[in-house]
């Protein structure tokens, strides 16, 4: 029972809090006098300042906890000396620190000893070993041999602790990092401290184990390798890797990654703390999905249909012919609006690019469109002024949320969100039809009824509510509007429910842009590089730098051929037309309509009423096979190019291994159609996709590949156009590279004379009543489904959940239902047979069926041009 | 010692068979010293008092109590009353009896304190293994609600506070504030750093949390009803009025005793017919610990010194939680060492390195030597650890742990080491042994001055 | 084994409700689920990470924690000898070893009919009664060979039921408190100051 100062038992010289802290703190490191910020902790200012402690519990981007004791060092705070853990000490003026004294290094020998002495240095056979903080400190600071002549503490050898990370505890080091990643920033304390002293371990509950979507960052933290996860482990070691900075697109959200490969393979992604955007963080489908690049199924050579009606491998020139001749026929038959081309969100900018202009510069079509049906009107996502991830993260903030599960379509942004709503005061209103994975962070969830998203948006904008509106009280949706006018507002937009239409989504958003023009948005749309591909021009009515096709012809008739002459159709109009045989060839870009359309039918009689079906895609997807040619393209890490995330921030995607068998960039297969056409495409590279851009959006083509490879590893760059808020301003300041702030920002301004994408009129159509036998139907995703990076990465596929309905445990209990029994869904569209559920997170009355699972597709059941979708739900 | 009659101030009831009941702690005097406060003085003339009676805290760092209210930051509410109630440190036993013979005394402290301090709640944090204090507190505290001296409005007035009996469930670290916290929260009882966590500032739930030793607390009704001033008069001019002081090991008469603070000396309490009755069986004194197993040990040179904070510090150790542990000549030095190391590395809860791998380490060493397969470059490695524990082995002592449970190992090592040594050599086979690392606090005598303060 | 009955499960949420945060309720949680089965069940950890809104492993990390917490079942009488130093000096081991002998099983086992589990204990905190044992933490001080023999024989023979409850009882007596005497919880979110504290400014102002 010694507390020994005993003025530390209540201590309060330490306690004082000055009133108004002067920007900086002057220290002294070392001998030397230097500045530290307010707040900054002893271990970090010393790192900016070239002096590297040693430590292994300390993580910048998670609370100290200063045990591990191997950071200690010399502060005087003017007591004298005495050793203190620099991650946890905040640095104050006149403090002087000593990382060199005798008794910091003493002390610090010391910590590794005690590390090493139940460790079973076993670094030949580690993972870990090469890259291990501990070996290396060892090296540099450790003491020679090993004093230590007792028996090691022993447990049994690795234990899975989840899917994919296996833990040892003989080489643990009892950091805290992986269990307080779990509590802190994932939110999953489902890994823990187990026991006490000497005996303690990290471990689950049995039965419990740590399925995190975010699981995989722990292997990452690990300062030894006690954790390990099981899609690299004995693949490699650290010093056969080869590594470069990449960024993840298995969504949206652009984490900053490095690719680690060796042979030519892809070994593994490890985060890179990437400040505006993931902090480091990746989710485990973004870093472990490189199996699927690696898979054994990829497309490695094209394919015909023969004769007798069946894929067979064919040679390039041979596919092409057939897809010339093809795209030639169809535009003599039904002219350029005969072509259309659906999908491009998983391509590069540049990539993007090529496929426009041969779509709509070459071709003349402007029947295209990157999204499938499942997204918003492109209008929505480029006519809105946009948010960056700090933006809706500042602190003091409010977030609404219209549109999906951000832990399941956008997990890192989910992370941001967690950590803004827990450590900086943001607060978080989400309207969503059923309780989803965030709700615990919102302080209100509103559970609106389906379809109804426009009407409540209205009463939360106007504050003004009669006795409810859309399901939601009166008193409610007073307290929103109130909490919504009384902080900075944020709006972060997509698609809750694919079982519904988009529109009311989209016009809740041009009413509150309406209403409040300071207001930005934060796209929501998940998939890979759909902003880049709609600014490139993948949508109808659009031309690349996010210019409206109508205004911007005559620049660009400059350098295109041609440009289309009136607006085309979306996915559902070509989808639509092609069931009607109206389309003569599709185009499918790494495009699965059969899956990822919301209405599969529709899909599949637009892929049998389309006269040629070609498709470029990394895998034989279920519409692929559907195809009279399927062309192989080279995936993620295969091409070199720029993605943009739902930001409008570009960064740089490299190159790390080559295409399986004779694949190709996507870039590559437009320049080679274009010439069998007869046109030069003018792109002998990749980043020429830039510079022509330069020369028809000067705004936009300032964001050349030089800029962005310049600041790679920075912060990339984002894109601040903004049709509408910005059309007006006068072009002087245009593409004004400011390098101010945590971004670099191309702050462009479009000119008057090109029209910014505007925001047309949507209609409401009020959803007609559901007659009392129906549920509403909700079709929204999760992280892990059917899609084609999931289904082809053997360490993800286990983990989706495969259909399953829920239903509010009234309406289960109602329907006379049991735990294990099937139901029968049956709309006016399909039918499905899938397990049902009771759940208190689904409303009286929805009926909640995740979209893209196995054993029962949502789309089955969705009717596209309804407003909503209703289903009886029976017994079988 | 004084001549003087000294009160019994916290173990007064220990002899009366219904002590803990409330009607006879009603009857010998209990809950006036509340009702006086609550009728006649003002929250800040109940925390005058107890700064003027220099209560120093009795749970081990012996801090004013006093000051010690004061640190809480004005204006943040609400604050929280800890009473720690987890007395675990070997050879400590005195608030078991305070809770278990006399509960409404504490109860009535804890009343006091927090009509001092402000404190909206409060939780008396028991120590699991103590089942019967469980009961009596338990018992108590129902009857003390149900006569209003407890819960709403007590004693019609507009105080107010709830005290939650709360269970620990076995963890001696627990006994430190913080993580005492902790465990109140509902978690593994690992101590927070300090700074930033200081209870007084952020305690439980990171509100102002004052931590106060049973013994502590129980000496407020006293203070209150007598003043604060008379009890400052009893004991040496820092360490005042009456300490509970638990003798064990091998004396005649061990036992717990209530003596007056600061002026009692060792041998008073060792040798004195009333309290231990000298070394059993007339045998020889080798060593003691003067407070509690995280103290090094004192010898005879050592007993002439009062029982005062400031003058066993200085002569390298402390009085801790007032546990005197008797050590005569046929003990085995390296045997008594190990058992508390052992204690230590069974009890060290796992978070700081140093602490978690090194006292385990220490205690396979000194078990290893006890099975005779020790080396006599053991002895030195033993103290080189000791080193990278606590840095240059010294009093008080320098740790590179979070909080000073870790260099608690050291104090028996090195005090046995330095003072023992042919033990350690003979039991690792004999020859030459230097220990670089010498632990100079460990190897001085008590200061003349000292000796004679009584 | 089992998940807490409705009575207990009720009582848990009581005594949640004492407490301003209600995790801090878990290690009397834990009592509680152990005075029910005699040990903790997995089942009972899991329904306490519901009560409480935690998860498992956060239940099972506090409650590994703790030395008292068992979690497979032990004997009927869990006997605790302490010898730490002050028994030690005073004959704590030889009793220990006497009663290894006398139980036939080695400290930390279980006699085979499941009646008694022996284990060597630190600090029980009565020093000055060495040397001395708990028995279902119920203590017997300063007790001689003959004591313990006496005393394993009585258990045996059920005759100090009274004395010595099941292993997991730990109070008899529980802290109640009636409803129109519960003053408040004092939520850590809510900066009010006691009321009480308004005398100090009151006689500031009149002197
Ligand atoms: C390892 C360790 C164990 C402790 N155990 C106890 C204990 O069992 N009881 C106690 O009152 N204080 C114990 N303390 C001291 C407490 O941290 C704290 O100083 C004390 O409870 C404050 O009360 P006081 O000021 O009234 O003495 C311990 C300290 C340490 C470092
Ligand atoms: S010194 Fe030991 S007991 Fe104290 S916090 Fe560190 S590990 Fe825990
Ligand atoms: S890095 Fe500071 S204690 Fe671990």
């Amino acid at each position: 029972m010694t507390d020994t100062k005993a003025a530390d038992d209540a201590g309060m010289e330490v306690e004082e809090i000055a009133p108004e802290e002067p920007p900086g703190v002057a220290i002294t490191l070392n001998g030397r006098e230097i500045r530290a910020n307010p707040g900054e902790l002893v271990i970090a200012a010393a790192e900016r300042n070239g002096v590297y402690i040693p430590r292994f519990c300390y993580h910048s981007r998670m609370n100290s906890v200063g045990m591990c004791r191997m950071c200690i060092v010399d502060i005087d705070t003017g007591r004298g000396p005495a050793l203190q853990p620099s991650c946890m000490i905040e640095c104050t003026e006149g403090m002087k620190v000593d990382t060199e004294s005798a008794t910091t290094q003493k002390a610090q020998e010391g910590v590794l000893e005690f590390l090493l002495v139940n460790h079973p240095l076993d670094c030949p056979v580690c993972d870990k070993g090469g890259e291990c903080p501990l070996q290396d400190q060892t090296m540099a600071y450790g003491p020679g041999e090993s004093r230590f002549v007792e028996e090691k503490r022993h447990f049994e050898k690795p234990i899975p602790v989840s899917d994919v990370v296996l833990l040892d505890r003989e080489r643990c080091i009892l950091c805290d990092r992986c269990t307080r990643f779990a509590k802190e920033v994932a939110g999953d304390p489902l890994i823990h401290f187990i026991d006490r002293g000497n005996e303690t371990q990290v471990n689950t509950f049995p039965g419990h184990p740590f399925a995190s979507y975010f699981s995989g960052n722990t292997v990452q933290i690990c300062p030894v390798g006690a954790l390990t996860a099981t899609p690299y482990r004995f693949k490699a070691r650290p010093w056969d890797l080869e590594e470069v900075e990449s960024t993840c697109t298995s969504c949206s959200v652009g984490c900053r990654v490095v690719v680690q490969t060796s042979r030519n393979r892809l070994l593994r992604y490890q985060g890179v703390d990437l400040d505006p955007v993931n902090w480091g963080w990746l989710c485990d489908k973004g870093r472990f999905d490189f199996e699927a690049v690696n898979s054994e199924e990829r497309l490695a050579s094209p394919l015909l249909r023969d004769e007798g009606l069946l894929l067979e491998p064919a040679t390039w020139s041979a596919a092409l012919a057939k897809a010339t001749s093809a795209l030639r026929l169809g535009i003599d038959r039904g002219g350029a609006e005969g072509v259309a081309v659906l999908g491009g969100s998983r391509l590069t900018n540049e990539d993007a690019y090529a496929w426009t202009k041969l779509a709509k510069g070459i071709i003349g079509t402007d029947n295209v469109d990157c999204q499938l049906g499942d997204g918003l009107p492109a209008e929505a996502v480029l006519g809105l002024p946009r948010a960056t991830i700090n933006e809706a993260c500042q602190p003091g903030g409010v977030v609404l949320l219209v549109g999906p599960d951000p832990k399941e379509e956008l997990p890192v942004l989910y992370l941001r969100l967690r950590h803004a709503v827990l450590n900086d005061d943001v607060a978080l209103v989400e309207l969503a039809p059923t309780e989803t994975a965030t709700t615990h962070l919102a302080t209100h969830s509103l559970r609106h009824r389906t379809g109804e998203v426009f009407a409540l948006v209205e009463a939360l904008i106007s504050g003004e509510a009669p006795t409810e509106v859309a399901g939601v009280r009166a008193d409610q949706i007073e307290d929103v509007a109130r909490l919504l006018t009384e902080r900075p507002l944020t709006v972060i937009l997509g698609r809750a429910n694919l079982a519904e239409t988009a529109i009311p989504t989209a016009a809740a958003a041009k009413l509150i842009h309406q209403a409040r023009p300071e207001v930005k948005f934060l796209s929501a749309l998940r998939r890979a590089n759909v902003h880049g591909a709609l600014d490139m021009g993948m949508a109808p009515g659009l031309l690349p730098g996010r210019v409206g096709l109508g205004a911007a012809r005559g620049d660009y008739s400059v350098k295109w051929p041609r440009v289309p002459d009136g607006v085309g159709l979306d996915a559902t109009g070509i989808l639509q037309a092609a069931a009607d045989g109206r389309i003569e060839t599709l185009f499918l870009l790494g495009a699965d309509p059969l899956n990822d359309f919301p209405d599969r039918e529709l899909a599949e009689r637009a892929l049998a009423g389309a006269r040629t079906v070609i498709a470029t895609d990394l895998f034989l997807t279920e519409s692929a096979r559907q195809a009279d040619v399927v062309l192989p393209a080279a995936g993620y890490a295969e091409v070199a190019g720029t993605t943009t995330n739902l930001e409008g921030r570009v960064t740089t995607v490299a190159q790390a291994v080559t295409p399986p068998g004779t694949a190709q960039s996507d870039w590559v297969i437009a320049a080679e159609l274009a010439r069998r056409m007869g046109y030069d495409l003018g792109l002998e590279s990749p980043r020429q996709a830039w510079q022509e851009l330069a020369e028809v959006v000067p705004a936009f083509g300032q964001i050349g590949v030089d800029l962005i490879a310049n600041t790679a590893g920075d912060d990339g760059v984002l894109v601040k156009i903004s049709g509408l808020t910005e059309a007006a301003a006068p072009p002087t300041d245009a593409a004004a590279h400011q390098d101010d702030s945590d971004a670099s920002v191309v702050g462009a301004t479009v000119p008057p004379a090109q029209a910014a994408v505007q925001l047309p009129v949507w209609t409401i159509v009020e959803p007609h009543q559901a007659d009392a036998y129906s549920f509403r139907l909700v079709a929204n995703r999760k992280l892990y489904d059917q899609g084609t990076l999931v289904r082809h990465s053997s360490s993800l596929v286990g983990l989706s959940e495969g259909a399953v309905v829920r239903l509010n445990t009234y309406d289960f209990e109602k329907l006379g239902l049991k735990p294990g029994d099937e139901a029968r869904l049956t709309s006016a569209r399909g039918q499905v047979l899938v397990p049902v559920r009771p759940s208190d997170g689904v409303p009286r009355g929805v009926a909640l069926l995740h979209f893209n699972q196995s054993g029962g597709r949502a789309n089955a059941l969705v009717d596209i041009n309804g407003v909503v979708t209703d289903v009886r739900v029976e017994r079988p | 010692m004084s001549d003087r009659e000294i009160p019994k101030i916290v173990s007064s009831r220990w002899d009366v068979e219904d002590g803990f009941t409330l009607e006879r702690y009603e009857s010998t005097g209990g809950y006036a010293a509340l009702r006086k406060a609550i009728e006649d003085m003002t929250p800040g003339q109940v925390h005058e008092e107890v700064k003027a009676a220099s209560l120093l805290g009795r749970g081990g760092a012996g801090f004013p109590a006093g000051i010690k209210w004061g640190f809480c930051p004005p204006g943040v509410y609400p604050r929280y009353l800890v009473v720690n109630g987890d007395e675990s440190e070997p050879g400590t036993y005195k608030d078991r009896l305070l809770m278990e013979r006399d509960p409404h005394q504490l109860i009535e402290g804890v009343l006091l304190a927090c009509y001092a301090i402000g404190c909206s709640q409060a939780f008396l944090y028991v120590r699991g293994e103590m089942a019967l204090a469980q009961e009596r507190l338990a018992s108590a505290l129902n009857d003390a609600y149900a006569k209003g001296y407890v819960g709403r409005n007590i004693l019609g007035s507009e105080f107010s506070l709830d005290i939650v009996l709360h269970w620990g469930a076995g963890a001696y670290i627990v006994g430190e504030e913080t993580a005492l916290i902790e465990s109140l929260e509902g978690n593994r009882g690992m101590p927070r750093l300090k700074p930033p966590f200081f209870p007084a500032a952020k305690g439980l739930y990171l509100q102002p949390t004052v931590v106060n030793n049973v013994e502590t607390l129980a000496n407020l009704p006293w203070i209150v009803s007598n003043g604060g001033g008379a009890f400052a008069a009893l004991g040496a001019e820092k360490s005042t009025g009456t300490r509970l002081f638990a003798v064990s090991g091998h004396v005649e008469n061990p036992g717990v005793f209530e003596v007056e603070f600061g002026v009692t000396t060792f041998r008073d309490l060792l040798y004195g017919k009333e309290y231990g009755g000298g070394i059993r069986h007339g045998n020889a004194l080798k060593a003691f610990i003067p407070g509690g197993a995280s103290a090094p040990w004192f010898y005879e040179e050592h007993l002439d010194l009062p029982l005062e904070a400031g003058a066993v510090g200085a002569a390298g150790s402390m009085l801790g939680s007032g546990a005197m542990v008797v050590m005569d000549e046929t003990t085995d030095a390296v045997k008594a060492c190990w058992r508390v190391v052992r204690f230590f590395a069974r009890e060290s809860c796992g978070k700081c390195t140093p602490c978690r791998e090194g006292i385990s380490w220490l205690e396979k060493i000194l078990l290893r030597m006890l099975d005779g397969r020790g080396r006599p470059a053991d002895i030195d490695k033993l103290m080189d650890i000791c080193d990278n524990i606590s840095p240059e082995i010294n009093w008080p002592p320098k740790q590179t742990t979070i909080c000073p449970l870790g260099p608690s190992a050291v104090s028996p090592i090195a005090s046995a080491v330095l003072r023992f040594k042919d033990e350690f050599v003979t039991l690792c086979g004999g020859g030459e042994v230097t220990v670089a690392v010498k632990g100079k606090a460990y190897l001085s005598q008590p200061e003349p001055e000292a000796v004679g303060a009584s | 084994m089992s998940r807490l009955t409705t009575e207990n499960a009720n009582l848990a949420r009581e005594i949640i409700d004492r407490y301003p945060v209600p995790r801090s309720a878990l290690i009397p949680l834990l009592h509680l689920a152990q005075e029910q089965d005699g040990y903790v069940s997995d089942d009972a950890m899991t329904h306490i990470a519901e009560l409480l809104d935690i998860t498992p492993a956060e239940v099972l990390g506090t409650c590994s924690f703790y030395e008292m917490f068992k979690r497979e079942p032990v004997g009927e009488y869990l006997i605790n000898v302490c010898t730490n130093i002050s028994c030690l000096l005073c004959g704590g081991e030889e009793l220990l070893e006497h009663l290894e002998e006398r139980l036939g099983i080695k400290a930390g086992s279980t006699t085979a009919d499941g009646k008694f589990t022996l284990e060597d204990v630190e600090c029980i905190a009565a020093c000055t009664e060495a040397p001395c044992l708990q028995v279902n933490y119920r203590y017997f001080h300063k007790i001689t060979n003959d004591q313990v023999d006496r005393l394993v024989t009585d258990l045996e023979a059920g005759r100090l039921a009274h004395e010595v409850p099941k292993h997991g009882t730990l109070a008899r007596v529980r802290q109640q408190v009636a409803a129109d005497r519960r003053a408040r919880v004092a939520h850590p979110d809510q900066n009010i100051e006691p009321v009480w504290l308004a005398r100090n400014e009151r006689a500031e102002r009149s002197s």
